[in-house]
């Protein structure tokens, strides 16, 4: 469980190893995913976002991940580059192709699905 | 926040810099409010909020911030340039920043509660980036398009107006038309302040536009509809309504060319800076009596504007040398210029706009229009009226004598419907007369105001020898007006 008392560029690791796969959309057995999870300010709703996303990666993408947190109210000018308007917004950099999806990903199967990610299980 | 500063500060208001705005307006739109415009595809409302930014940034010391829904920075910089203005030159002195907004709904997959706080924060930071004062978000519309909850979206721009209200900016935002609501979205649901509505219609082929105050709160102003044109030069609203009355009148009077003309209005011709109506059917000599004025004004080192809307400058120049008139000497030396077009070339706005424009360049001390029963080809003759009434009070203003010719007979529906017998200062009559066998022009003061004339009819003549004015020849049997002892009055 990461430490979420300030956002800053914090960065959640699950350390494995990076894997040169093809671009293909859906996950590729050992494709190193590169999270980033826009926010403004420690919100709930941010804070409840970065739990649910961590817990999304241990169940599904174990220890092959990374999680960036970029938070707006401190980095505004990091918003116009990925085309944010609302927040939060949660961003698939790795694998290409990039996926967006918004909100506070409460909703599991429909994070799964904006992220093209298929179930484990 | 005592009471007297926030009265004051909502009665504030930033002038847009747009022509003739912020004459109907009172000053313009209001100050740290949004202001809504709304209107149809191609209504001209994206190019208003931009020339209000960049009439902003360039006129008044204000730099401004464009969020873009729709075109993309390239787009805008590459589509407002046809018109005259440069963004990216803005963009690079800091005056202007573009934020293009991709709201794409493919790529917008929810997945649980969120709010459009990375809006704020984008607009937060371009406007802090240059200490912009102005703001233009066009259009909510894409918003509408591309975000799936609506209820969200509602209640998110609700806190935007806010916000942009608590950060102090006079912010323009574009709406679609819509049908029964005046935006598609009601977006004039929380844009109360002041909405504008901007129409674009094709009547009888020819496009107007046209621009209606619908609400402004706090402020009196215009109801009417007020036609616009888009040129090079951005916007012009062209306020027919707002004219008063008042001119100053010349003494001085300056001759038609014309002596024995003269002799019908004491000796002296028209007072500088007057009207003059020649009514006539085709043929009876108007044009003539109309160029002869203007050549009269050149031979006396003045400069004659003459607005030609049948005839193109050689073909008057060629028809007037048959009476004596050399035109090409005065156009050579510059004193007379021509401005020859065809009513139905553009839209009567644009006809108006670009002939005070000439007006405003050339700055001659008499203008000729002929005829100005050609402009009701093209437009109603309500309209027409509207646009006379205010090219002659531009003319007025600056004691230019304008000299009017019309082909209609003024008793007859159209002309009574342009109605401008009635506000010319000098209305002369030709008419075509049959005399036994013969035709025969006849000439006639119907009024001039402010001075003694004939009111005597007099036969006009036309030779290579010139113009000239006799008395009429008695007639035998049945005559047509009484002949009477010369009487010069």
């Amino acid at each position: 469980m990461a430490e979420a008392a300030k956002w800053s560029t914090a960065l959640t690791d699950g350390s494995g190893q990076a894997d040169d796969d093809g671009d293909t959309g859906t996950a590729e057995p050992g494709a190193m995913w590169n999270l980033r999870l826009y926010v403004a300010g420690q919100t709930p709703r941010s804070l409840a976002a970065f739990a649910n996303l961590n817990r999304l990666c241990e169940t599904h993408l174990s220890g092959r991940y990374s999680i960036e947190v970029v938070d707006l109210l401190t980095h505004p000018q990091l918003a116009e580059g990925d085309q944010i308007l609302a927040i939060p917004t949660l961003v698939r950099k790795l694998p290409p192709p990039i996926k967006k999806i918004i909100g506070d990903l409460s909703d599991v199967e429909k994070t799964l699905v904006g992220l093209d990610l298929i179930a484990r299980r | 926040m005592s009471s007297a500063e926030h009265v004051s500060n909502a009665l504030r208001k930033t002038a847009s810099g747009i022509r003739g705005f912020d004459e109907i307006t009172g000053g313009g739109v209001p100050s740290g409010r949004p202001t809504l415009i709304c209107g149809g595809p191609g209504c001209g409302k994206t190019l208003f909020g931009i020339e209000f930014l960049i009439r902003g940034a360039l006129e008044k010391g204000e730099p401004g911030v464009l969020m873009s829904f729709e075109e993309r920075p390239e787009d805008l910089i590459d589509n407002t340039q046809a018109l005259g203005f440069d963004l990216g030159d803005l963009v690079r002195r800091k005056l202007l920043v573009i934020d293009y907004v991709k709201v794409d709904r493919s790529e917008i997959q929810e997945t649980g509660e969120y709010d459009l706080e990375g809006l704020f924060v984008r607009l937060n930071l371009a406007i802090d980036a240059i200490g912009a004062k102005r703001v233009l978000l066009d259009t909510i519309e894409s918003l509408f398009a591309g975000l799936p909850n609506e209820l969200l979206l509602r209640s998110e721009l609700r806190r935007l107006f806010l916000w942009l209200k608590e950060k102090g900016v006079t912010a323009i935002v574009t709406g679609e038309r819509g049908t029964g609501m005046l935006t598609r979205h009601g977006l004039e649901e929380y844009i109360s302040d002041c909405v504008i509505l901007l129409d674009h219609r094709v009547t009888a082929q020819v496009s107007t536009r046209r621009l209606r105050v619908v609400k402004y709160r706090g402020s009196t102003h215009g109801t009417n509809e007020y036609p616009f044109i888009i040129d090079t030069d951005g916007i012009t609203v062209i306020p027919i309504t707002s004219v008063g009355l008042v001119h100053h009148a010349p003494e001085e009077r300056l001759s038609t060319g014309i002596p024995a003309l003269d002799d019908m209005f004491g000796g002296a011709g028209f007072y500088r800076g007057s009207s003059v109506l020649l009514t006539g059917s085709a043929g009876t000599g108007k044009t003539t009596i109309a160029a002869r004025f203007a050549e009269a004004a050149c031979e006396r080192g003045e400069r004659a504007l003459f607005f030609a809307f049948e005839e193109s400058q050689d073909q008057l120049a060629r028809n007037m040398a048959s009476v004596g008139m050399a035109l090409a000497r005065h156009t050579k030396s510059g004193r007379l210029m021509s401005s020859c077009m065809r009513p139905t070339l553009v839209g009567l706005e644009a006809h108006l706009s670009g002939m005070m424009r000439q007006i405003d360049a050339v700055k001659p001390d008499v203008t000729v229009i002929d005829p100005i029963s050609s402009l009701l080809t093209a437009s109603a003759a309500p309209d027409v009226h509207a646009m006379l009434i205010r090219l002659i009070d531009h003319l007025k203003m600056q004691d230019i004598t304008v000299v009017m010719t019309s082909l209609l007979n003024e008793t007859s529906a159209p002309a009574t419907e342009m109605g401008i017998s009635s506000i010319v200062d000098t209305w002369i009559d030709v008419r075509d007369a049959a005399v036994g066998k013969d035709r025969r022009r006849e000439l006639y003061v119907i009024k001039s105001r402010g001075m003694k004339h004939s009111r005597q009819v007099r036969e006009l003549t036309l030779s290579d020898a010139g113009i000239n004015l006799t008395d009429l020849a008695p007639l035998a049997g049945s005559s047509m007006r009484p002949v009477g002892k010369k009487r010069v009055t």
